[in-house]
């Protein structure tokens, strides 16, 4: 072979593998990029289990606490806002909880350990607005605008979604899915712990 | 005199033996011909440069006295507005010029639907022109993080939960954009190196293709009619008068009144009754409670109501996603044989009058709560919004459209 003679397929193939070289050197010097928005060491050490004080909390009451930068909340329901749990079920899309919302201790009608503590992370299921806890009977601008048949639960006034007591969707609004209750377990009659249950941290 | 001005041009002879400038001035400016008919649609180009424009000195200067942390962002944006010496104008200027450069472009785009702008062979340059829009969105988003008030928290909040609605990896994908479980200083930190470098830095290289792209094609004009096919003997279009001094001249009035009006704005009603700055926003960042009533600033509404209209959180993701891209796609939509409006059919006249009307209603009822009637309004509107291009291969091929001259009229 002359020195002037061009060997294509060489030359093609060494394009190719120079290129492939290359490509991978810029994947593997993008990754680090990439990975360093995630959440850093500390943001993740600061969404720690939190403890929680229920002792003040008189029925009908709602507290509001934060565990990873999201409202928490622990609402005391009385026996009038329990007896509201039931009958509606099919004005909801899920009313017996079967989507894994919940820790499958409060899986059931009034989700949660204790019918009268009801504890959800107090963000839509929809955009992530805080909905307004909005009780029956109550008169104000939002009560105004649900109509005489509501009967307590939360209102978002982003985009419109509607929970009950419970914390549960109902039909015909944009939020797909119930709030969602976070694992937690009682320390004590009055104590929580939010973020850690029987089966350890999240 | 002659031998200063010979001294002149023996300077620039030696710069343009070393670089284009005589050539890159002739090309763009002093023999860059344009339609003669250009009219008041035609100023919102050149406008929207001197809003960018605006908008990169008084963000350079904000820059200097803001803090992107989320203890002491809010709190430095009133240092700004009490404490730092004409503090207050510079930041009016930005703010004002956000909402100026949206009403600018969203005029500047009415204009291509009017004119038939898009149409071959100036598909590419409608593209480059979609993308400038989007980025502009994105930059006024992250931009509107960084006051830390009320609105822009919660506002960042509803935007990074759309990513959420993505099956599956949704949740992961939120988490990755925020940094955190939630809104916090880590987003405002990325936001401010988005909104300050990373976004500006590919708007501006797309705008010097959108200019490129145009000046390679030609204006199109209100007749819509090609000014290059009939050209003078010495190969210059016959329509056509070059952009230096003619349009130069023409658009530096229309820079005048656009300034005396912002002047108006800046100083007298910098807030525009909520619609620019919107008053939650007086109000610093609390994570646990959501203003009764939010909505983002009045240039994204529309598409807010779109995602707002629709009872489902993926479906209403999906329709919003589809109600930008479709703007993308009008050039291939569009089958009817002239550009212009003045030629056109009674069939595409109604059809943009009712997707115009829309457009606006839609931005209306974003700002507005979402119950009864406004959700009924906000539904057919969106309909009639995707119908305008579902439709359109339709209705632009039935249309009974004019003659269209030969030159300009």
């Amino acid at each position: 072979m002359s020195d002037d003679e061009v060997d294509c397929k060489r030359r093609r193939f060494l394009t190719t593998a120079a290129s492939v070289v290359g490509g991978t050197g810029v994947v593997l010097a993008a990754t680090p990029f990439v990975a360093s928005l995630q959440p850093s060491a500390k943001t993740l050490a600061e969404g720690a289990p939190i403890e929680v004080d229920i002792s003040q909390l008189k029925p009908g009451q709602l507290m509001r606490a934060m565990w990873r930068r999201r409202p928490v909340w622990v609402l005391r329901r009385s026996e009038e806002a329990l007896a509201t749990l039931s009958g509606h079920q099919e004005e909801l899309i899920d009313p017996t909880s079967e989507e894994p919302q919940q820790p499958a201790y409060a899986a059931n009608n009034h989700r949660s350990i204790n019918p009268e503590y009801l504890v959800l992370i107090g963000t839509c299921t929809h955009l992530g607005c805080s909905p307004a806890y909005v009780p029956a009977g109550e008169s104000s601008e939002l009560s105004s605008q649900l109509g005489a048949n509501w009967r307590g639960g939360f209102f978002c006034p982003c985009h419109g979604s509607r929970f009950d007591l419970a914390g549960r969707v109902e039909k015909g609004f944009p939020a797909p899915s119930n709030l969602v209750v976070p694992p937690h377990r009682y320390l004590s009659a009055t104590r929580l712990v939010i973020g850690a249950d029987e089966k350890g941290v999240v | 005199m002659s031998s200063r001005s010979g001294r002149r041009s023996r300077l620039l002879d030696w710069i343009d033996a070393r670089f284009p400038l005589s050539k890159l001035w002739n090309e763009h400016a002093a023999k860059y011909y344009a339609p003669k008919n250009f009219n008041f649609w035609y100023y919102f180009g050149s406008l929207a440069l001197l809003v960018l424009f605006i908008q990169i000195v008084t963000g350079i200067w904000l820059a200097m006295y803001y803090k992107p942390d989320a203890g002491q962002a809010f709190a430095s944006i009133e240092y700004i507005m009490r404490d730092v010496e004409w503090g207050w104008l510079i930041r009016y200027m930005h703010s004002t010029g956000a909402s100026a450069f949206f009403i600018v472009i969203y005029l500047h785009m009415f204009r291509a639907l009017l004119y038939g702008s898009y149409k071959r062979p100036r598909e590419l340059l409608w593209l480059i022109g979609m993308t400038l829009y989007f980025l502009l969105m994105a930059e006024a988003f992250f931009g509107y993080l960084l006051p830390w008030g009320q609105m822009s928290y919660w506002g960042a909040k509803v935007i990074t939960s759309l990513f959420g609605a993505i099956p599956v990896i949704g949740e992961d994908i939120a988490l990755w954009i925020r940094g955190d479980y939630e809104v916090s200083d880590a987003t405002l930190n990325r936001f401010y190196a988005f909104h300050v470098i990373a976004v500006p830095l590919v708007l501006i290289g797309m705008v010097v293709a959108h200019l490129l792209a145009l000046h390679e094609v030609g204006s199109n004009n209100p007749d819509g009619v090609e000014i290059k096919y009939r050209k003078d003997s010495k190969g210059m279009p016959l329509d056509g008068i070059p952009f230096h001094p003619y349009y130069t001249v023409k658009d530096l009035v229309g820079i005048v009144v656009f300034l005396i009006l912002f002047a108006l704005v800046v100083f007298f009603i910098p807030e525009m009754g909520g619609w620019f700055l919107e008053h939650n926003n007086f109000e610093p960042a609390n994570p646990i409670v959501t203003p009764e009533h939010i909505a983002p600033l009045w240039y994204l509404t529309p598409f807010y109501s779109i995602l707002r209209a629709i009872p489902d959180k993926l479906l209403g993701v999906l329709a919003m996603t589809l109600a930008m891209v479709a703007l993308f796609l009008i050039p291939w939509l569009d089958k009817s044989p002239v550009r212009s409006i003045r030629y056109r059919g009674p069939l595409y006249k109604t059809a943009l009058a009712l997707f115009t009307i829309s457009f606006i209603g839609l931005g209306y009822l974003g700002t507005q709560n979402p119950t009864g009637l406004y959700t009924l309004l906000a539904r057919i509107f969106s309909a009639l919004y995707f119908l305008f291009f579902l439709l359109m291969p339709f209705y632009t091929k039935w249309d009974k459209s004019k003659p269209v001259p030969e030159r300009l009229s």
